[in-house]
């Protein structure tokens, strides 16, 4: 039962109060795209032991989708954020690079 | 035999006799008494039959890791299996029946299988009852299941109540011993909410039994005092009774308070299940005493050492009057020197270790106690009771050196920490050589949401085994039980307190037992799994702890092996060659102990099991008679049957009444979402497969919704209410989930559109009037044109209808005239009333959901639910003309455009006509030629409706049908429950009005 703060209404919700969205910032690919490209959006999923960034309503609350970097190992959470971004911002990377010394958002580790 | 002392009991309260009863028997107890000790103060050391063997068991423990003593409790509608006497508070009229035997506890024909113990071995199951395969459903498993199982399921819905209630706390004390109640006192003299949870109905733990004096004050002085500081502190909470059972993410605790347990019937409550989030939690769980392996140590009489104490101390109850002490460490005489103070006989005490001393020992030497070092147990002898053991040397095979007459056996085999709380959410063990035991590291504590320890654990659940050392350790870790402390720091882990407690190994005594011995040397009680079980399973490859685990049933049991599962890893690493830290534990995890089902549904049963959403209707047509069905929540009305009528009948009659006069359908759950915005068309392009943009204001248009994989996801009509207003019908179990899917999509990929949606299901409440004279109903309640010239099919008005403000849409899905009204949710009872009460003389009648669904075939429309499975798409369904050819992009495009969407030979809508007029099945296939890998007959569609039409007096069906539209026709075979086939022509799905003209008039 994981609490995640919700950015929009500032409440620490419980699991209960939510409701999963999966993998976040994915890229949508409609017609036109390879199959390829098609298939990566629509199955290709992370599943990482680590760093994770993921989609949660707060469906018995606000109604708001947010996004989520939590470790999926430990369950530490890193922070929210609104969902209207492509990519993590940066402060939450700055949050993750903290508690997690050399990690990266592309999965190349820095020199 | 068993017996009350005279004297003593700190628990019992001798003023406050009690009655209770075992298998009919009538005995007499004290309130303060567990079941367990009122049963052993009247002698009845037998108090069951294990699972396997049936062979005779006695109590062996004292608290929730009590394997054997497990009883029926109560009768009828408070008939509970599988109670453990030991956690079971006596009170008067108790009634108890023990479990596992037949025909009685004293005589149980079961017994033989304890003969034949040589062939039930170790997965006897998995090699036994392989061949031949019939024989394991017709003779095998009716048999196991006769003398298998524990107690019986209660045949009567449970009398009782429970509830649930939410709690939330800075810090969490688990365990209300002297480091629990230590350790709350820590947490809460810095200003933190504590709440402190104890699985007994007092505090103290084990140190009021185990100890005289704490900081030089008797126990129960220091006790009160702690308890009273504790209970004057606001930002303090104590609940005795109350068992945390799991931890879970984020400081989420489960924990189970037995309110009535003991006052059964006093209109409280049974049980409440706490759901506690907590900002750190501590456990001071304690610690489990371990069984020594010797072969008898499960006759009826043979106990733990810390549980002998225990009866004699608090409820002054004697196991026997000769108890033999068997030991490898120190507590155990402890259990001597109380026996002996109580004025009972202790023959000998038996230690597996070649030098003993300290004070406990020296103590027990100076009272003249015969102390045995460097001895073991050959064998216990009795059946039903503990008659005299048999001395060896702990050292050899087993020869026996003399022989010692005795009633009970007092045994410790050392001391493993309960860290259960502390695994369930991933805190890793380690291993202890000083105690033999795994105990916490506090290096590795399961982690919270912030990445700091989630968990710490003070007392003997941290394998401090002494008070000297749990004092200290508790001054020590009261700064990590802070919640702002995050996790513990690495200058704390270095200066662990660690116990002055030696435990040396023994895990089979004597340690050359020869095989005639270990076959006799149980590890789990319950499940009757012994020492040469285990070692059998090492011998047949069984490596991993966990495959073990499942290959013997060793800790499988209802005690999930809280006193077998360190004993049994270590007899599994003794024969795999390998150190016990390597071969692991199982997992731990919740609950630690069982939770009745009652106390996880709480209030969540009979009327009130889920919420029930009702129309505005609802109340009428319960008064109609109506037979209810659930759509989703929604309670909709099937059908409304007359006096004398079936549900078959008055569906029949419904359909019929309404194609040929009037029917009155409560269309009110059908999903109504108002979607707006200058950008609102655009989105809704998006959505639907058809353009929806285009749409003129006043019209209507059917909508198709597709998945992002091209799979038909909803329909539903769409009306343009303005030039920036969209309002979207969706089917009735449809609506919350497609106005999620809508706001996924404004919300996380189109951010920057400017349309807002909102699910105005509930606010309307929807009358369908349906059929020939529908017209002329509206006409009747009088207030606006619905002409054919001024409301055509597929447009929508505004206006009033017999003074009721309404929206009449004229669209169809039966296939006649058909007006859907809408009406505030307020007006909706009203109106109703007002439709049937005008209709009368129009032949109006209501119909249900199964006159819908019949109607709608009729016409071959789909249903979202019926045609569609997720793995269906519009173009299978010949919805062609509802997809758009010239939008760029919609949901569902790409994915429809995958060759195997695209595949022309896929399964495809048809209309079936059974060559006889039945009825084809549910569920049937269309069957092909030949049978696949598995022998099953291969396939070539499926049936998706099918109905018995009243209209065409014959059986319906609409399915899917490999390259369907092009065999018109044709003559296929469908597949019937009964084993048999039915022959069915393929032709148009629509099988009624083929031009649409009624709909049109």
């Amino acid at each position: 039962m994981l609490t995640l703060e919700c950015p929009y209404c500032g409440v620490k919700a419980c699991e209960t109060e939510l409701s999963p969205g999966y993998e976040a910032h994915l890229k949508r690919f409609g017609p036109g795209s390879t199959p390829e490209e098609f298939e990566a959006y629509m199955f290709a999923r992370k599943n990482p032991k680590g760093v994770h960034f993921e989609r949660w309503r707060h469906t018995y609350g606000c109604g708001k989708w947010f996004l989520a970097a939590r470790c999926t190992a430990t369950l530490e959470v890193f922070g929210t954020y609104p969902a209207q971004v492509s990519g993590p911002p940066p402060e939450i990377i700055a949050k993750i690079q903290a508690r997690r010394p050399g990690w990266t958002p592309d999965g190349k580790a820095t020199a | 035999m068993s017996t009350r002392l005279s004297k003593g009991g700190r628990l019992i309260d001798r003023s406050a006799a009690v009655e209770f009863t075992f298998n009919g028997k009538r005995l007499k107890g004290y309130q303060g008494d567990t079941l367990a000790a009122g049963l052993l103060a009247n002698d009845q050391m037998l108090v069951g039959r294990s699972f396997k063997y049936h062979r005779p068991r006695g109590i062996v423990a004292s608290g929730p890791e009590e394997p054997n003593a497990l009883v029926n409790l109560g009768t009828g509608p408070r008939l509970e299996p599988n109670q453990r006497t030991t956690t079971t508070e006596l009170f008067d009229g108790l009634e108890a029946t023990s479990q596992n035997h037949w025909p009685s506890l004293e005589f149980d024909v079961g017994v033989v299988n304890n003969y034949a113990a040589r062939f039930l071995p170790a997965g006897f199951y998995y090699k036994t009852f392989i061949h031949p395969r019939p024989f394991w459903k017709h003779v095998f498993e009716p048999i196991i299941r006769r003398s298998a199982g524990l107690g019986k399921a209660p045949t009567e819905g449970d009398a009782d109540h429970y509830e649930q209630a939410y709690a939330f706390c800075d810090v969490l004390v688990i365990g209300g011993g002297v480091a629990g109640l230590l350790a709350a006192k820590s947490a809460a003299s810095t200003g933190q909410r504590v709440i402190l949870l104890e699985q007994t109905a007092t505090l103290g733990g084990r140190t009021p039994v185990d100890e005289a004096l704490i900081d030089g004050q008797p126990v129960d002085s220091w006790l009160a005092a702690i308890e009273g500081d504790l209970r004057a502190m606001d930002n303090v909470t104590i609940r005795t009774r109350t068992c945390g059972f799991g931890v879970y993410d984020h400081g989420y605790v489960l924990a189970d308070e037995r309110i009535a347990d003991h006052t059964p019937g006093d209109g409280r409550p049974r049980q409440r299940l706490w759901r506690i989030r907590a900002g750190h939690i501590v456990t001071a769980t304690g610690a489990i005493e371990r069984p020594l392996s010797f072969a008898g140590n499960d006759i009826p009489g043979v106990m733990l050492a810390g549980a002998v104490r225990d009866y004699v101390t608090n409820f002054a109850v004697s196991p026997g009057d000769r108890t033999v002490v068997v030991t490898n460490n120190d507590s155990a005489y402890l259990t001597a020197l109380t026996l002996r103070a109580a004025g009972l006989e202790v023959p000998a005490i038996l230690d597996a270790r070649d030098n003993a001393a300290g004070p406990l020992v020296e103590a027990a030497r100076a009272a003249g106690i015969r102390v045995l070092t460097g001895r073991g147990i050959a064998g216990v002898k009795g059946s039903k009771r503990v008659t005299s053991v048999a001395v060896c040397t702990q050292a050899g095979e087993g020869a026996v050196l003399e022989e010692i007459a005795c009633e009970a056996v007092a045994m410790s085999g050392g001391w493993s920490p309960v860290v259960h709380l502390w695994s369930h959410c991933g805190g890793k063990l380690t291993w202890d050589d000083t105690i033999s035991a795994f105990v916490p590291d506090p290096a590795r504590p399961p982690l919270n949401h912030d990445g700091g320890a989630m968990v710490t654990v003070v007392g003997a659940a941290a394998g401090l085994l002494d008070l000297d050392t749990i004092l200290e350790g508790v001054a020590q870790t009261g700064v990590s039980t802070r919640v702002e402390t995050k996790g513990r720091r690495k200058e704390d882990a270095k200066k662990v307190v660690k116990t002055t407690v030696e435990i040396p190994p023994v895990w089979v005594m004597p340690q050359g037992a020869p095989i005639a011995l270990r076959n006799k040397m149980w590890l789990d009680y319950q499940n009757d799994v012994k020492v040469s079980d285990v070692q059998l399973a090492a011998r047949e490859g069984f490596q991993s702890v966990e495959h073990t685990k499942r290959y013997t049933t060793l800790g499988m049991a209802t005690d999930q092996g809280k006193l077998s599962n360190i004993n049994g890893l270590a007899v599994l690493a003794d024969a795999l060659g390998e150190e016990i830290p390597q071969v692991g534990t199982t997992t731990f995890r919740p609950p630690y102990m069982p939770v009745t089902l009652g106390t996880l549904a709480g209030e969540a049963r009979g009327e009130i099991f889920q919420p029930l959403r009702r129309t505005p209707m609802h109340e009428s047509h319960e008064k109609s008679g109506a037979y209810f069905e659930p759509v989703g929540l929604w309670r909709r009305p099937y059908c409304f049957p007359r006096a004398g009528e079936t549900h078959e009948q008055a569906v029949h009659r419904e359909v019929l009444n309404t194609r040929s006069a009037l029917g009155l359908l409560d269309a009110s759950t059908l999903g109504k979402i108002i979607v707006k915005g200058p950008d609102a068309g655009k989105f809704l392009d998006m959505m639907y497969t058809g353009v929806m943009s285009t749409l003129p204001v006043g019209k209507c248009r059917y909508g198709l919704m597709c998945n992002e994989q091209g799979f038909l996801s909803d329909d539903g009509v769409v009306a343009r209410i303005d030039e920036n207003t969209w309002l979207c019908h969706t089917t009735s179990g449809g609506a919350d989930r497609i106005h999620a899917w809508m706001e996924d999509w404004l919300q996380c990929e189109w951010w920057d559109w400017q349309v807002y949606t909102a699910n105005v299901t509930e606010q309307y409440a929807q009358v369908a009037v349906v059929g020939p004279n529908a017209r002329k109903l509206l006409q009747v309640l009088g207030g606006m044109d619905v002409s054919k010239e001024t409301l055509p099919f597929m447009q929508w008005a505004d206006g009033t209808l017999a003074g009721f403000p309404v929206r009449v849409y004229r669209i169809s899905f039966s296939g006649e005239l058909s007006y859907e009204i809408a009406v505030p949710a307020s007006h909706g009872a009203a109106f109703w009333a007002a439709c049937l009460e005008a209709g009368k003389a129009l032949g109006a009648m209501p119909y249900g959901t199964e006159a819908l669904h019949v109607m709608r075939a009729e016409k071959g429309f789909i249903m979202i639910g019926d045609e569609t499975d997720g793995t269906v798409i519009p173009q299978d369904l010949g919805l062609d003309w509802a997809i758009s050819k010239k939008k760029t992009d919609f949901l569902g495009k790409r994915g429809q455009e995958r060759s195997y969407l695209a595949n022309p030979n896929r399964w495809k809508l048809v209309g079936f006509e059974t060559l006889d007029g039945s009825v084809i099945p549910d569920g049937a296939y269309v069957v092909a030629d030949g049978v696949n890998a598995n022998g099953q007959r291969n396939t070539q569609g499926r049936v998706t409706s099918t109905y018995y039409s009243p209209t065409l007096k014959r059986g319906i069906a609409m399915g899917l049908l490999y390259q369907g539209p092009g065999r018109m026709g044709e003559v296929v075979e469908c597949n019937t429950v009964a084993g048999g086939l039915v022959k069915a022509r393929v032709c148009d799905p629509v099988f009624y009005d083929k031009e649409g003209e009624k709909q049109n008039v």
